[in-house]
């Protein structure tokens, strides 16, 4: 009986939910693996991949334009300690303001646009179209506007990222409800309002939370390209380059290895975030 | 009904574009010039022409000479169409290397268990960090390789990278598709006593259709952006990322030529979504084929 | 009909819990129901049963407004089917329990006090009322998610309670849960609508559970969906809490259970017959 219904949320939810959906399937955290070999297997490789890399350097002399010995850039990250710590807390100083403009920003469209349907009408076509496009991109565009000496411009490349994934996430959760939920509601008598606030909102909590997972590291990669197109030069990326530009690639290595750790200490706060919120709940966001 | 469907969210995409053309004029009309300062920090941008130029100037651009008064005066909408094909050339060069890596791989993490325990969780913390750091660092290849006589061109390097970007979601989404018929289908296969290749082929191929179609919008968007990123730091030319940071150190004064070059990246984008969009509708007898 | 005589038979005197009078109800061109007429006496258990598509569920729905009918009229409580809804005059259970994840077992039960504006202390005092009479006091700090399904059944139907209704609609309520679970949400179910004194309207597909709960079992059929028959039902007779289990068993071995069985059965092939001479 209520297969009309389902029917027509199924329909307005399958392009954000294909969407979300492959964003949510790429990222996931995947299964959940049983046993020992979860930690060794892993482990074992990556000792594998790290021997046979300095094998091959050393003496299978490949240049280190090609790729530097570990035991370098290890030297590297100790020689160049100060200096990455304080780049890396821009860059990151960057992403995380970025993160949390963007996290608030996608949340408070998404509830918007949940209750005005001009608006959801409206900014569907925007955020479809923002996130096929290079939003990297629009670095000189906000330098311009913002002048080249302020970290804002890199800010609004990552409030921009950020808020694609949590808008259609967050959208995605509002949309969301179960039928039975509905009709209960319904069959309750409840106003609009008692409906948001005591279905819709706590059951989008989940998906809002996925969204915020799913931005934590696209927040730090932002951060980091957004240098590549100018403006200050205080930052990771910009030390990558300008190594590289010099010829010091174990230094410049040196610095990739101190952006993947920045990103996955965002990419694990942001999972720690969704695990503590969503503790209680069986199922809920992808 | 579908196709009427079709026509309202078409009007709905041009009444928010009109509407965000809309919004930009008026910022330019009611903001100060020079935008609006808190302290110290600039809050709203400066709205001047050499900031924010008029939507008509930015599209008039187009038309334009790219340089003043060379002997062959190429218009630089012609100069954008042709730096945004070339990128697209390299985007999908780099969407192909990585696509055949990455379904390789989810075929051996499918077939071998060991090998998924062991890479898997690298090819997920992978996702997470910004791999595209090392643009910079592959840009070094240029010019000082050869591999089999074939000297290394810098557009190699942005392909490079472009498959870089690509092949990770697509050997993810790959996987899970591979390994997302239910376990009565794959027993129904077992008992009919087909072999491995069969399985493939006749049930994952099929089932995992859901999860790559995602996986490779996903991978195309990366492969643009990979793309663009990689010629601004190998300086790769003829690309469109090379032609951005061109028109923005040349032309301080009158940012309208880099704002051209900046729509025609985005234009870029949604011809590579709207490619992936049309390999989903070829593909859509597959979409429920799982459960 | 025989309704005065099953209302009589419960001791409650009153307004009728539903009153249906010639309804039609289409979704396009499909007739989910035709020509509807039917009592439910105050306090009296009535089941709806038939196959799939005959417009017992349809016929619930309109019962609880979540559905207008095209025609006719239906009263509930004595009063419109909206304005009963409004006031709260039933408590509704579906197939799903459709608990709330995030909160607790009593903060479920709450839920349609809450939505009325009840105060926090009178709402906990009656959600701690209502977890004891269907057993699951010890569970109200809990998550739905941490129950069984039968316990969560049981959840949804104290959640239904709640208002203190004097119709309680249930649609399917026990038909995702295993034969055991249901044998004994069943006579807990009689116990509590024993207790509450509520009339109940109980959609369902299995002949034993409509003929064990009900006073009068409502027998339906498809295209268009149509009540063919009404058949007694065995609903035991209620005294102590504990006699109800037993009183339960006592009826499934019964001739006349069987007999009430067999007769619900034969209607349900009458009203196939039927319709593949009119289809």
């Amino acid at each position: 009986m209520s297969a009309p219904v389902e029917g027509t949320t199924a329909a307005t939810a399958a392009p954000a939910a294909t969407a979300a959906g492959g964003v949510g399937a790429v990222a996931g955290p995947g299964r959940r693996f049983r046993g020992a070999s979860v930690v060794i297997a892993p482990v074992v490789f990556g000792i594998a991949v790290l021997v046979v890399w300095q094998l091959v350097v050393t003496v299978g002399g490949l240049p280190a334009f090609l790729l530097p010995a570990p035991t370098a850039i290890a030297a590297q990250i100790g020689a160049q300690l100060p200096v990455i710590l304080e780049t890396a807390a821009v860059t990151g100083g960057n992403a995380l303001v970025g993160l949390v403009l963007g996290f608030v920003l996608g949340v408070l469209l998404a509830i918007l646009a949940a209750g005005v349907r001009v608006v959801s009408d409206l900014l569907t076509p925007v955020v479809l179209a923002a996130s096929a496009i290079p939003i990297v991109a629009l670095a000189p565009v906000f330098t311009t506007m913002f002048g080249s000496t302020t970290e804002i411009p890199r800010r609004l490349v990552v409030m921009v990222v950020v808020v694609v994934p949590v808008y259609v996430s967050t959208a995605r959760g509002l949309r969301q409800v179960r039928p039975v939920h509905d009709e209960l509601m319904v069959a309750l008598a409840a106003t609009r309002r008692q409906y948001t606030r005591f279905v819709r909102l706590p059951g989008a909590i989940p998906y809002v939370m996925t969204g915020l997972r799913l931005a934590a590291p696209a927040a730090v990669i932002a951060a980091i390209v957004a240098e590549y197109f100018g403006g200050l030069q205080n930052g990771l990326g910009s030390r990558i380059s300008s190594a590289a530009a010099n010829t010091a690639y174990a230094r410049a290595w040196a610095f990739v290895a101190a952006s993947i750790v920045l990103g996955l200490l965002f990419f694990l706060a942001g999972l720690l975030a969704e695990r503590l919120v969503t503790r209680n709940r069986p199922g809920g966001g992808s | 009904m579908r196709s009427r469907g079709w026509l309202r969210s078409g009007a709905w995409a041009v009444a928010a574009f009109v509407l965000l053309v809309a919004l930009w004029e008026l910022a330019k009309l009611v903001l100060p010039a020079d935008g609006v300062t808190v302290g110290g920090t600039r809050v709203l941008p400066r709205t001047d022409d050499a900031a924010m130029p008029h939507v008509w100037t930015v599209l008039a651009r187009l038309g334009a000479p790219e340089v003043a008064g060379a002997a062959d005066p190429r218009s630089v909408g012609a100069a954008i169409a042709s730096g945004a094909l070339f990128t697209l050339g390299l985007a999908l060069g780099g969407l192909v290397l990585g696509g055949i890596a990455g379904v390789l791989l989810a075929l051996l993490m499918q077939r071998f268990a060991v090998a998924e325990k062991a890479v898997l969780p690298y090819v997920i913390a992978s996702q997470t960090v910004p791999l595209i750091a090392i643009a910079p660092l592959v840009v070094g290849w240029g010019g000082k390789i050869a591999i089999a006589g074939w000297a290394w061109e810098p557009w190699a390097s942005v392909m490079v990278i472009s498959s870089y970007l690509a092949f990770f979601p697509i050997s993810v989404g790959m996987l899970r598709g591979l390994t997302s018929p239910r376990k009565a289908d794959v027993e129904m296969f077992r008992s009919l006593a087909a072999g491995w290749w069969t399985t493939l082929l006749r049930l994952r191929l099929p089932a995992s259709v859901p999860h790559v179609v995602p996986a490779v919008r996903l991978a195309a968007a990366a492969a643009v952006v990979g793309a663009i990123v990689a010629e601004i730091s190998t300086g790769t030319r003829g690309g469109i990322g090379r032609l951005i940071i061109e028109y923005a150190q040349s032309a301080t004064g009158d940012p309208s030529q880099m704002y051209a070059a900046i729509l025609g990246a985005a234009v870029l984008g949604l011809v590579a979504a709207g490619a992936v969009g049309l390999l989903e509708l070829g593909l859509r007898r597959y979409r429920g084929s799982v459960a | 009909m025989s309704t005065e005589a099953t209302a009589e038979t419960n001791g409650t005197h009153g307004t009728q819990a539903v009153e249906l009078q010639g309804v039609d109800k289409s979704f396009g061109s499909v007739r989910a129901l035709s020509g509807v007429d039917l009592t439910v006496g105050a306090g009296e258990f009535v089941s709806l049963i038939g196959p799939s598509g005959c417009g017992k569920s349809t016929l619930l729905r309109v019962v609880a407004d979540l559905e207008e009918p095209t025609t006719g009229t239906v009263a509930v409580t004595g009063l419109t089917a909206r304005q009963a809804r409004l006031a709260q005059r039933y408590g509704i259970a579906f197939q799903q329990a459709g608990l709330l994840d995030w909160r607790t077992v009593a903060e479920n039960v709450e839920l349609p006090l809450q939505v009325h504006g009840v105060g926090k202390a009178e709402r906990r005092r009656r959600a701690v009322e209502l977890l004891e009479l269907v057993g699951l006091a010890e569970f109200a700090g809990s998550r739905p998610a941490e129950l069984s399904g039968g316990m969560q059944q049981r959840v949804a139907i104290a959640r239904a309670l709640a208002p203190s209704p004097r119709l309680l609609l249930m649609d399917e309520p026990f038909g995702a849960l295993d034969e055991m679970t249901r044998e004994r949400m069943q006579a807990e179910l009689l116990r509590i609508a024993g207790e509450t004194g509520a009339a109940v309207l109980f959609v369902t597909h299995s002949i034993p559970e409509a003929v064990v709960l009900s006073d009068r079992v409502v027998v339906m059929s498809p295209r268009p969906g149509r009540i063919t028959e009404i058949v007694s039902g065995r609903r035991p007779p209620v005294a102590g809490d504990d006699l109800v289990p037993d009183a339960v068993e006592d009826v499934r071995e019964t001739g006349a259970f069987f007999e009430a069985v067999t007769a619900v059965r034969e209607a349900l092939r009458k009203g196939a017959a039927t319709e593949g001479h009119a289809g």
